[in-house]
């Protein structure tokens, strides 16, 4: 249908809701990327399947709970619940049973318990690995009830391609609200709410908007990054997947405050999914009078395209986008007048993240004092971060800003993997830095991440422990910098090739008392002269570290040691006579033939022969333990 | 409009680039991706100077001056501290990117750097990546080279596939723009070599003088709006007058 109104919209929003609450129970099957990889699907169809056969009454869409009385199981797909390493998920509710690691197999099992004739089957669900207790649900999994989602609302419990079950739940309610203001007034509620990019910089989405309303140029456009170049992120993938009516929306309330016309989504090259959802998603509002042509029939226009982006990191990069957009190569470009004056087609332009665009409805919707009072004073409202690395539990973490660093890696990550110690966080992507234990407390916002020499960047969070080397992690990122920096400017290309060729000196036992003042004067040429962002944060992860762990990169260059035993010029693997029983594991993995030894005598590594893969020290069993580093 | 250049206060023009107003001033920088015929990009770093206002309380920043306009009371320093040790990091590593490069040598030894501090590049060649070739060869109109590949592997090149009307006529313009003589090429009494291509040359038939390659005469020919019989006269007075032209032109 299409809305010719707004009262028409809130008509059938009334109607649906209603709908929604008539259902008896909500199944929803995880269709994210990485419980799809994990076989969701098979479990979806093996489920909507067996529930037939058990003669439940269900529909996989809402609308077709309509003519029921309330007796129906709505089973849906949704977008990512941010838990992949647990995928495939199933939810149930409002039984608030979270399923995890489902095969198509133990679908029987929980339709016997939706039946009542068993207790959900505890090996399906979350098992606290401190205390053992069994968590059935996200009010009591840890990893989820210590969260606040506010841009992951409804990741994990709507249908992405419904647009009805976005109505349902909440959808548009931010848009009748603007519709009723005028651009000034939507602006000043935007930044009174304290809104920051979740981007990177952190610049304030009201003071942007208000540049971009006073701009005398037309047309304006209204831009969503959606390029998510971290290795590693997925929060925004997340939402373009799981709830991309949001983002579209959040759009549109920009647009019609800024009464821009013209709507571009950038999305990455790697993100098929998230490309269709939003794609259908677009369809489906145009459909509905919700985009396009005379919205909701107050004369307003706007529509969206989606533009796929090259693939490299920098175009996520605001002007390099918006070249990308225009067709041409996707390069920054140095200029100095601000693109909300001077953007895409020169011409005044905004351009938000994703999840700074999802964050907009619910804004609009509850007000500015609403999102102002969550968070810290300069860091309003939540963000969400993908929790990655050593610990015990990998996924999408959405808090309030001034949550500390432990509670994240600890309360919700639940710590290191086998409880090893913690040694440093890696925040805000390749050009963030690396946070030490002493900085564990440290409340996570824009302002105290920078001021730490780390940055909140688009909200990638890499946990590492004491087997990390921080030298060669610094060295992981430079080299992906290097790979991704565009080369247009002498201090970033030039600059990183040098920092390359300096910290891989480092690791390969070969720095000396020079090396260090070399790689900080080169850091320096990059932050002070770099065109873009990419060169002047990329020295960010070699500064951080040198600051907060010089001794390690000390012992690297006077020591010629590499204590957390990974840099392979400075160790050496050595299987201890007294432990090792003879297994012969390690001779059969070892891809170099270097094990000398049979069975049940001690074996023997060939130096000569050695390439320092590390597996052996891998593939030893814990109970033996007995291949070393020295 | 007034801004303070180094201590002095001195009148500017609304609208020009930090980057005249310091030659004007006679007041030597490097600005090796500058070119007057052609929009800047602010690729080589190497004119940045650091800025500040009485407002700013004493926060100041760098800004390449070849893009910066100037803005009624500024205060710009070309040789503070801060940048003088940026541009000579950046000069040291792009010595080390091209040893050769003569340009490169001057201003290097200028901030105290004989050698470089640096490993030298494999395979140093002369180009130190300041686009100028492509930008005057678009502003020619042709759109004949390009900055291909990304970070340390980017190069100017000949794209593989072009349209007829944007092959490489074998002008020169490229070659007499470059800052570092980084573009081969190479003529005999009968043909020019440029970018791997070879041309053969069109000559007076009075004089014998070389004129150009058939394809650069069409090409400069079609964008005058001119006769092509006019660019296979030879006299010195018309050559003259063609070579305004193609001034005007370019
Ligand atoms: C090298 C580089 C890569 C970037 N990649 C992204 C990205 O993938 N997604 C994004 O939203 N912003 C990215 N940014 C930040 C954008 O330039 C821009 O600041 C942001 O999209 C503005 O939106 P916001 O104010 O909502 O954060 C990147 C910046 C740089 C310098
Ligand atoms: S800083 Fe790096 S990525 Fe940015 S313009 Fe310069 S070379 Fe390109
Ligand atoms: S001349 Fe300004 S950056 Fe090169």
């Amino acid at each position: 249908m299409v809305f010719q109104s707004v009262e028409q919209l809130i008509a059938r929003k009334k109607e649906l809701e209603a709908i929604r609450n008539k259902v008896k129970r909500r199944i929803v099957v995880c269709a994210g990327t990485g419980c799809v990889a994990a076989g969701s699907l098979e479990v979806y169809d093996e489920l909507t399947k067996q529930l037939k056969e058990a003669n439940f009454e269900i529909s996989t869409d809402l609308m077709s709970c309509a003519h029921r009385n309330g007796s129906t199981h709505f089973v849906s797909p949704s977008g990512c619940h941010g838990y992949c390493q647990m995928g495939p998920l199933l939810q149930v509710e409002p039984d608030d049973i979270l399923y995890m690691q489902v095969k198509p197999k133990d679908v029987g099992g929980i339709i016997a318990t939706l039946q009542g004739k068993q207790p959900p089957d505890t090996k399906l669900l979350y098992k606290d690995p401190h205390t053992g207790a069994i968590q059935k649900g996200r009010n009591e999994i840890n990893f989820y009830a210590k969260q606040e989602r506010i841009a992951l609302k409804n990741c994990g419990f709507i249908d992405p391609e419904s647009l009805e079950d976005y109505l349902a739940n909440g959808g548009y309610n931010g848009l009748i609200k603007a519709l009723s203001l005028s651009g000034k007034e939507i602006v000043d509620i935007v930044t009174k709410s304290g809104l920051r990019g979740r981007g990177g910089a952190g610049f304030s989405t009201g003071k942007k908007w208000q540049s971009a309303l006073q701009a005398k140029a037309e047309p304006k456009y209204v831009l969503c990054n959606g390029d998510e170049g971290d290795p590693g992120a997925f929060m925004d993938r997340s939402i373009m997947e799981g709830d991309p009516f949001k983002v579209l929306e959040g759009m549109t309330i920009g647009a019609w405050a800024l009464q821009s016309q013209r709507g571009y989504i950038y999305v990455r090259k790697e993100y098929p999914l998230a490309v269709k959802r939003l794609q259908k998603a677009i369809n489906e509002l145009e459909k509905a009078g919700l985009l396009g042509d005379n919205i909701l029939g107050t004369g307003f226009s706007f529509k969206v395209t989606i533009s796929r982006g090259g693939g490299a990191f920098v175009c996520g990069e605001s002007t390099a986008l918006m070249r990308s957009i225009e067709g041409k190569v996707g390069e920054p470009r140095a200029k100095y007048t601000r693109s909300v004056i001077k953007g895409l087609y020169d011409c005044p332009t905004v351009l938000n993240n994703v999840e700074t665009w999802a964050c907009v409805p619910l804004i609009l919707e509850n007000g500015w004092e609403w999102f102002a009072s969550k968070g810290t004073k300069t860091s309003t409202g939540t963000k969400a971060f993908s929790l990655v690395g050593k610990v015990k539990n990998t996924g999408l973490v959405e808090v309030p800003m001034g949550t500390t660093l432990r509670q994240i890696i600890f309360d919700i990550g639940g710590g290191i993997i086998g409880d090893r110690p913690f040694k440093a966080v890696q925040t805000g992507g390749p050009s963030g830095g690396c946070l030490p234990e002493q900085l564990l407390d440290l409340p996570v916002d824009f302002d105290t991440l920078t001021a730490n020499g780390s940055m909140m960047g688009s909200g990638g969070m890499i946990v590492m422990d004491c087997r990390n080397c921080m030298v060669d992690i610094a060295k992981y990122f430079v080299h992906f910098l290097l790979e991704e920096s565009c080369g247009k400017c002498t201090p970033c290309r030039e600059g990183l090739r040098q920092l390359h060729y300096l910290v891989t000196l480092v690791t390969e036992g070969k720095g000396d008392e020079n090396t260090i003042k070399q790689i900080e004067r080169v850091c320096h040429a990059m932050k002070e002269g770099s065109l873009c962002s990419l060169g002047k944060d990329a020295p960010n992860p070699v500064l951080s570290t040198l600051k907060y762990f010089r001794e390690e990169w000390l012992q690297h260059i006077q020591e010629k040691k590499c204590v957390a035993g990974v840099c392979r010029a400075l160790i050496t693997y050595w299987i201890n006579p007294e432990k090792c029983t003879g297994c012969l594991i390690c001779g059969r993995a070892c891809p170099q033939g270097a094990i000398i030894g049979e069975k049940q005598k001690p074996h023997r590594i060939d130096p000569a022969k050695c390439d320092k893969c590390g597996v052996c020290y891998t593939v030893c069993p814990e109970r033996f333990s007995a291949v070393e580093i020295h | 409009m007034k801004i303070t250049l180094n201590g002095k206060q001195i009148e500017v023009n609304p609208g020009e680039y930090l980057l005249s107003v310091i030659r004007r001033e006679g007041i030597e920088i490097p600005a090796l991706c500058h070119h007057d015929a052609v929009e800047p990009v602010g690729a080589c770093r190497l004119c940045i100077v650091e800025i500040t206002r009485p407002e700013w309380e004493g926060w100041s920043r760098l800004v390449t001056s070849c893009l910066y306009p100037v803005e009624e009371g500024l205060i710009v320093e070309t040789h503070s501290k801060l940048v003088s040790d940026t541009r000579a990091t950046l000069l040291d590593m792009q010595l080390a990117r091209c040893p050769d490069a003569e340009i490169i040598q001057k201003w290097a030894k200028e901030y105290g750097i004989e050698k470089t501090s640096f490993p030298v590049r494999e395979d140093a060649d002369k180009c130190i990546l300041c686009d100028i070739c492509v930008r005057i060869c678009n502003a020619v109109g042709r759109y004949a080279i390009a900055r291909t590949s990304r970070g340390i592997e980017k190069v100017v090149a000949v794209p593989l596939e072009l349209g007829e009307d944007q092959a490489c006529i074998g002008c020169l313009s490229c070659a007499h723009a470059c800052p570092t003589g980084a573009i081969e090429w190479k003529e005999d009494s009968n043909t020019r070599t440029i970018w791997g291509l070879t041309f053969t040359l069109e000559k007076c038939p009075v004089t014998g003088e070389v004129l150009g390659t058939p394809q650069q005469l069409d090409h400069f020919a079609k964008k005058a709006g001119l006769s092509r019989d006019y660019f296979t006269k030879s006299d010195k007075a018309h050559k003259h007058e063609t070579a305004k032209k193609f001034v005007k032109i370019i």
